[in-house]
């Protein structure tokens, strides 16, 4: 790992304010995937702007008929809130099952989201609940907001400060998951939401999207037949040593079969 | 230079860092707790696993220099000042839950927190999921499994002994 300089500011208006003077410079929060890219000296920041220590970014809490959480909360304290649980179990269950343990007590809902990684669990959720990502500008909505592998609508200078999730009729989520390195070769979830049904896809693809004919066939009859005719296009999707486009293509049917059984 | 100042087993220790050195680094090289190993170094093995504030972390994915004010526990701090060992250990030898022994210290350490965030019991099942973070090369798991399974009941005061004999 390169060395670099290190900051740890306390409000949002002053990391914002590092991050703007220094265009090599990188926020770091539980460092759970920032790290191991140093380590692999696929990044070279010049200065680390450390958000652990900025309270408004942190907490859970309920308003009106969402749920807002701050981005500097931790996988655990999303697997183990009773607001969450109670009020979108699957969004609980999806953050029980990211890594380990040990992952999970260090890294957080702001960086997976901002992340944008193409087998991270979070945007599927975020995209499948049509969630409102705060940021230290401005609100985005999740249809906006994941433009591509590791790429998001946000700036440099710009943080991610909390994720709104509209509370859904019910939702479900599931993966297969890599038996190697459990990065999620591919996922659905899976939500019926005041705005309609809304299924989002990781894994599969080199970014989370909307599988629209699900959405259309779901809006309809929720239930696992009215997907069961619906193929996964294999065009474009992700192929690489663990598994084929194809094979990925058909695991979206099933993942997203077992998504609607979760969702009940 | 960054400046750190960490409480490392009960001992507060002021050290000198660079903003890339690791937990582990720190651990190993500066203070010489070297019971706290690096294994894969990309956050997959957990032979580096230790406490902070009382949760389990991989120690080679966290910066020394964001555990300013932090309570770390290592393997070194487990066991009490006249070397009796933590129930987790005293079950490690009693069932035999090692052999190389160098994932050893991150299984006591990913076991130890898990037992104690777990305080309804946990199934084997549950035991095996819950070292999704830890690999061994040797073993196999089965007997750290047994191992956790007994020492689990020591932790919650379910029985007096890790001994296999009691069973």
């Amino acid at each position: 790992m390169y060395d670099f300089s290190y900051h740890k500011p306390s409000s949002v208006a002053d990391a914002v304010k590092l991050l703007a003077a220094d265009p090599d410079a990188k926020a770091i929060s539980g460092g759970h995937t920032l790290l191991p890219a140093l380590k692999h000296r696929l990044n070279k920041p010049t200065s680390l702007v450390d958000l652990s220590g900025i309270a408004e970014m942190k907490g859970i809490k309920r308003e009106g008929n969402a749920i807002i959480i701050g981005a500097l909360t931790r996988h655990v304290e999303v697997a183990n809130s009773d607001v969450v649980k109670g009020a979108i179990p699957a969004l609980a269950y999806l953050a029980s099952h990211i890594g380990d343990n040990q992952v999970r007590n260090r890294g957080t809902i702001g960086g997976s989201v901002s992340n944008n990684d193409p087998a991270a669990d979070y945007p599927s959720a975020v995209l499948g609940l049509g969630a409102t990502i705060h940021t230290s500008k401005r609100k985005i909505a999740a249809d906006d907001f994941f433009l591509g592998m590791f790429t998001t609508a946000m700036e440099a200078d710009e943080i991610l400060v909390a994720v709104e999730f509209p509370i859904p009729e019910k939702a479900g989520y599931a993966k297969m998951k890599n038996p190697a390195s459990r990065y999620v070769m591919a996922g659905a979830f899976i939500a019926k939401t005041a705005s309609g049904v809304r299924v989002a896809i990781n894994g599969a693809g080199p970014c989370v999207f909307r599988q629209t004919a699900m959405e259309a066939a779901l809006a309809g009859n929720w239930s696992a037949a009215a997907i069961a005719g619906i193929k996964q296009d294999a065009d474009g999707l992700n192929s690489d040593i663990h598994g084929s486009a194809e094979y990925r293509a058909h695991l979206v049917g099933v993942m997203a079969k077992r998504a609607l059984a979760a969702a009940g | 230079m960054p400046q750190v100042t960490l409480t490392v087993n009960g001992k507060q220790h002021t050290v000198d860092v660079e903003g890339r050195t690791l937990l582990v680094e720190l651990l190993r090289e500066k203070l010489r707790l070297t019971g706290t190993h690096v294994g894969c170094d990309t956050s997959q093995c957990g032979a580096c696993v230790v406490h902070i504030d009382g949760n389990s972390v991989k120690s080679c994915t966290t910066l020394a220099v964001m555990c300013q004010g932090a309570n770390v526990t290592t393997i070194e701090g487990l066991a009490k000042p006249d070397g009796t060992l933590h129930p987790m250990q005293e079950a490690f030898r009693e069932y035999h839950a090692l052999q190389c022994g160098f994932c050893t210290p991150g299984m006591v350490m990913s076991a130890v927190d898990l037992v104690a965030k777990n305080p309804q019991g946990l199934s084997e099942k549950e035991i095996r999921e819950g070292l999704e973070g830890n690999l061994c090369r040797c073993t196999g798991y089965h007997n750290i499994v047994k191992a956790i399974a007994a020492a689990q009941d020591v932790m919650h005061g379910k029985r007096s002994t890790v001994a296999a004999a009691a069973e």
